[in-house]
């Protein structure tokens, strides 16, 4: 079992576990802004994780530039489109947990 | 032993997926639906190339690469449509829109 086995292998499971860990996020917490941090962990470390074990097995090679190219537009995109649905959300009255529960509070002191 | 690595995060990719699906059901507002279809988009990169790397075929990564980039702008023009509305779902209140 050579080192880049070894490498590739933890790399691989811990991005398998991250993702799993963030997909149990999006299902179970309570606010959309909440779920939209579990969403962001899932894409950028998951994906730098299992895409960066994948790198050690190819070596030097044109498969190793186009896992970069994957690895470095995703490490792009995803931020962006993550800051995009909450800036959109936002602007469409969304109001996260947070607020809801102050004007609650506000209400009941009322 | 690595092909099993290879198999098992496949599985667990699916998983994922299968999570970002049951949030895409579930979701109260329409952008949860969207942030689980983008999700669900990102996962399947990872999925076409961890399943290229499972069956030896290195040209499942232009694949990859390439829903990349169109799940990407999928979401940004989704996102596109909801930005001047007040509330995303509902289609009775363009009047008012033009109004502002």
């Amino acid at each position: 079992m050579e080192i880049t086995a070894i490498i590739t292998a933890l790399c691989l499971v811990l991005g398998s576990l991250l993702g799993i860990t963030g997909g149990i996020g999006v299902y179970r917490l309570p606010d959309f802004f909440t779920r939209l941090h579990a969403c962001g962990i899932t894409d950028s470390a998951c994906a730098f994780l299992i895409l960066s074990g994948l790198m050690f097995q190819t070596g030097t090679s044109l498969e190793t530039v186009k896992l970069l190219f994957i690895l470095i537009f995703l490490l792009i995109t995803s931020p962006t489109s993550t800051h995009a649905l909450a800036k959109a959300a936002l602007n469409s009255g969304e109001t996260p947990l947070m607020e809801q529960q102050q004007t609650q509070q506000k209400r009941e002191e009322r | 032993m690595l092909e099993a690595i290879y198999g098992a995060s496949c599985l667990a990719i699916l998983a994922v997926m299968g999570l970002a699906l049951l949030r895409a059901v579930l979701g109260p507002s329409a952008f949860d639906r969207l942030m689980a279809v983008n999700m669900f988009g990102t996962k399947t990169v990872l999925l076409i190339s961890v399943f290229g790397f499972l069956t030896g075929r290195p040209d499942f990564l232009d694949i990859a690469l390439i829903y990349a980039l169109v799940n990407f702008l999928g979401t940004i023009a989704v996102l596109r449509f909801f930005e001047g509305r007040k509330t995303p779902a509902c289609y009775d209140e363009p009047a008012e829109e033009q109004k502002e």
